[in-house]
């Protein structure tokens, strides 16, 4: 293990205890936007495993991010336990997110692109037309907070702490499966299919699981979404909000571990900070993203990779590139 | 019948100015790998340029419409590529498309906070009402749109095919490396590209926004319609792109008549993902490489 | 002996182009067989054809008497069939060690045991191995794109190896590698050859290399065998002289 690598463990430790401790003193409003940042996170990571890791692109996680609210609003208003939607969501989301890996299996890069968006506008249709099932144009409003044995999270800190607990129990899987063989088998996909191919790798497999783990996330994420703002309608899952998913993978820095919670960090933050130049922090965003792109498609990680190296010729990547050395 | 005539003719006028957002699309990717998210956003800047020329500058309305040539060209098409395309191009397909999203979101936020998020009233090229024929009623803007395109795109074609400059546009796009060896300034002809792809827009927005009225958004659906006539006709062709145009147009024309309001956005979409599955050449293409 | 690898009346098309016309061959087991000929003579073609890359127009190609045209890469690859490619294919963001743990990994367990299972799927000690068969230590934790490009083709070799494969297809393994390690190259590729009775095919350019390493020889010209032997016998054919020197 050399030093940096500890340090990026510190760092990490230190990081979570603040999003432990700080919260306690945050007002109702800060304690919203740190729960919709882990919640986000949840969704970027799985499209981080789809598009950094799997080399898949993806402009469909925010429809997934519908389904996962919507299956917890249409469940929990009904009187349905929040497991069963998590349960529920997730499943749905692995399928749904298998049956969308198949035209990855023919078509790559902006057809890819092309379909996913077909399908983000399909489901976006679905929501805001089956009134029956989504409410319509109204949505469904009044979602509870779940509770657990008894346990209530309707406070807002309390549910904070639930959102965080399943960012990091998300983590923990991810980082379990990045290090893994499919891990590696993912990174194969992503820069030799072919090669990949020749010494074995099912391709097929690997594809489709990385949207069906991907899409999984993204519904998981939803789940948690529906009770956080307690009310959902179609406008919070269009192309606009799969389209802002991706920029956090890719700001953060797509095919980093920690690349999406800093992504989501700072497209659920930044907001804020420019808060006093009113309507204007988009076109901020915009050109950030434009500028980073520019200088550094790596993203904010890959800047902090550059940084390092530049320091010390063999200092390996930084923390987590691939999480995998 | 008459009806029917009368579908067909603006289905056919859209689709011609379509086809001319869509062949600037294509050529982009082909001569320089870009996939413009942003396509439908350049043609909705050169709009608001003449309509800002017009209301703070006192232009009347053809100087002004000069005016929004010459700063697409400027905007859209040298300083798009000097300034995003060639630093990003070494880095592959993805960061230039994130890239160009953000370009998109910065069109549309800084004609929204500074002149209006309300449908603006875009002023005709040539005031006219409608001809009646046949029973059907005409309306000229949409015979002046199909005019004006199909001619733009004509010249477009005999520009390609017959002039020394045309040829080795075409000859960079189909193999830069060739086209290097051969010795054709790559660098100048894809600059050129790029200049044709913001006239393009420029005229497509002229033509369009009388019809449509001139929003920020007006962007969001014709950039899909970009994206969508291209992999109709195969990202390799501009014929490709031309018939795409026209078929888009023509299916949205009908669609609106003939299917349910609710997914009639879905139904091209869903025609365009069998498409691409099943022919991901498109219709025109040539197949580029085997899929496993 | 019986034949590890049997092709027969192997046709390949691509339009109006006939790149493979009718090669069929045998290859058994143990052998180190050469295919050369000039530039498109159908060499990666074929090899493409017997390992499911592509399509074969007609013919079939058997592994160990099984029939296998056109099976799936991956599936070839899980019977103990592996390759090199022609173009230098590593994966540059894995380093040394990843790219041969990944090289075999998808032959150990099932899908489920290898999300379950072990990081490295039990593969360390046979990785370290095979590094050090290859001289490879001083560079096991480096991203393989960062290697020099004969270090790459090293590990490209390498890793066609890492699954313990019975025939091996090697596209042009010595291109572009320099003295030294194309005599590493050939020693490791005996030594294999005769430890663990792999067998080979070898697209080669490289006549001396080709000449020393292989045991027989097969000449291809425009799609077709036009000649087959011991190294010395094709050397001195006429016919081969002529396929690389005429027209």
């Amino acid at each position: 293990m050399t030093g940096l690598r500890l340090w990026g463990y510190v760092a990490a430790a230190g990081v979570l205890v603040a999003l432990i401790v700080l919260p306690q003193s945050l007002k109702p409003y800060g304690i919203a936007l740190l729960s919709r940042w882990a919640v986000m996170a949840i969704a970027a990571v799985g499209l981080n495993l789809t598009l950094g890791y799997a080399g898949q692109i993806s402009l469909a996680q925010a429809a997934f991010l519908g389904i996962g609210a919507y299956t917890t609003a249409i469940l929990t208003t009904n009187g349905y336990p929040f497991w069963s939607a998590l349960l529920l969501a997730g499943g749905l989301g692995f399928g749904v997110g298998w049956l969308l890996g198949y035209p990855a299996l023919r078509v790559q890069h902006h057809y890819l692109a092309f379909v996913t968006l077909a399908f983000m506008t399909m489901a976006y249709l679905v929501f805001r037309n089956e009134a029956w099932l989504t409410g319509g144009v109204f949505g469904i409003n009044r979602i509870p907070r779940p509770s657990f044995f008894g346990w209530s999270t309707a406070k807002p800190l309390t549910y904070y702490y639930v959102c965080l607990g399943a960012l990091m129990i998300v983590l923990a899987g991810a980082w379990w499966m990045i290090r893994s063989p499919w891990g590696r088998a993912f990174v194969a996909l992503r820069e030799n299919p072919r090669r990949a191919m020749s010494l074995g790798v099912d391709i097929r497999s690997y594809t489709l699981l990385a949207f069906a783990f991907g899409a999984a996330l993204g519904c998981i994420a939803g789940v948690f979404f529906a009770p956080l703002v307690e009310f959902v309608d179609p406008s919070s899952f269009t192309l606009a909000d799969s389209l802002g998913l991706l920029l956090m993978v890719v700001v953060g820095g797509s095919g980093y571990f920690f690349g999406p919670l800093l992504g989501a960090m700072v497209a659920v933050l930044l907001p804020e900070w420019l808060r006093m130049t009113q309507g204007l922090y988009l076109i901020c965003y915009a050109v950030l993203v434009m500028v980073l792109m520019v200088f550094c498609p790596s993203g904010i990680f890959g800047l902090f990779d550059k940084a390092v190296r530049s320091f010390n010729r063999s200092a390996p990547l930084a923390i987590g590139k691939e999480a995998r050395r | 019948m008459a009806g029917l005539l009368q579908l067909l003719v603006s289905g056919l006028a859209t689709g011609a100015t379509y086809a001319l957002v869509a062949i600037g699309f294509t050529l982009l990717w082909q001569t320089s790998q870009t996939i413009n998210f942003a396509q439908g956003e350049f043609v909705m800047v050169p709009a608001f340029i003449v309509l800002a020329a017009m209301r703070f500058l006192d232009f009347s309305l053809w100087p002004a419409l000069a005016l929004g040539l010459f700063c697409s060209l400027l905007l859209l098409g040298f300083l798009f590529k000097r300034l995003l395309v060639d630093p990003l191009l070494k880095h592959g397909v993805l960061p230039l498309v994130i890239a160009t999203i953000g370009l998109s979101i910065l069109a549309k936020e800084v004609v929204k906070n500074y002149y209006s998020g309300e449908a603006q009233r875009f002023p005709a090229l040539i005031s006219g009402d409608t001809i009646p024929l046949g029973g059907a009623v005409l309306s000229v803007q949409d015979l002046i749109n199909l005019t004006v395109a199909v001619a733009a795109v004509a010249l477009l074609q005999l520009f390609l095919a017959r002039t020394e400059t045309g040829r080795r546009m075409q000859a960079t796009a189909q193999n830069r490396t060739v086209a290097a060896i051969l010795g054709i300034d790559v660098e100048r002809m894809i600059l050129y590209t790029f200049l044709l792809n913001a006239a393009l827009v420029c005229l497509a927005a002229y033509l369009i926004t009388p019809v449509y009225l001139a929003t920020y958004s007006i962007g969001e659906g014709l950039g899909l319609v970009a994206f969508t006539a291209a992999i109709v006709g195969g990202f390799n062709q501009v014929r490709g792109a031309i018939v795409g145009g026209f078929i888009v147009g023509i299916a949205e024309n009908f669609t609106a008549v003939y299917v349910s309001t609710q997914y009639r956005t879905a139904v091209p979409l869903l025609l365009l993902v069998a498409i691409i599955l099943f022919r991901p050449q498109g219709l025109l293409g040539r197949a580029e490489e085997r899929t496993t | 002996m019986s034949a590890v690898l049997e092709v027969s009346e192997l046709r390949k098309s691509f339009g109006g182009i006939t790149a493979v016309d009718g090669v069929s061959l045998s290859v058994d087991e143990g052998e180190i067989v050469g295919v050369i000929g000039p530039n498109g003579s159908g060499k990666s073609t074929l090899f493409d054809c017997i390992l499911g890359q592509l399509l074969p127009s007609a013919g079939t190609v058997q592994v160990d008497g099984r029939e296998v045209t056109g099976m799936r890469p991956c599936d070839l690859n899980r019977l103990g069939v592996s390759r090199t490619f022609q173009m230098l294919q590593v994966f540059p963001q894995l380093s040394v060690r990843e790219n041969l743990i990944l090289a075999g990994q998808e032959h150990r367990g099932s899908m489920l045991a290898r999300l379950l299972g072990a990081g490295d799927a039990g593969l360390g000690p046979s990785a370290q191995n095979m590094i050090e068969f290859f001289r490879l230590q001083h560079l096991a934790d480096e991203f393989a794109g960062e290697l020099s490009y004969g270090q790459q083709k090293l590990l490209d070799v390498a890793m066609a190896f890492m699954s313990g494969p019975r025939l091996v297809l090697l596209d042009e393994p010595a291109g572009g590698v320099n003295l030294t390690m194309l005599a590493t190259l050939r020693e490791r590729l005996r030594d294999i050859n005769r430890e663990q009775r792999a067998t080979f095919v070898v697209i080669e350019h490289n006549m001396d290399f080709v000449m020393s390493l292989c045991t027989r020889i097969i000449v291809l010209a425009q799609g077709r065998v036009i000649c087959e032997g011991a190294p010395e016998a094709v050397r001195a054919d006429p016919q081969v002289i002529e396929a690389y020197l005429g027209h």
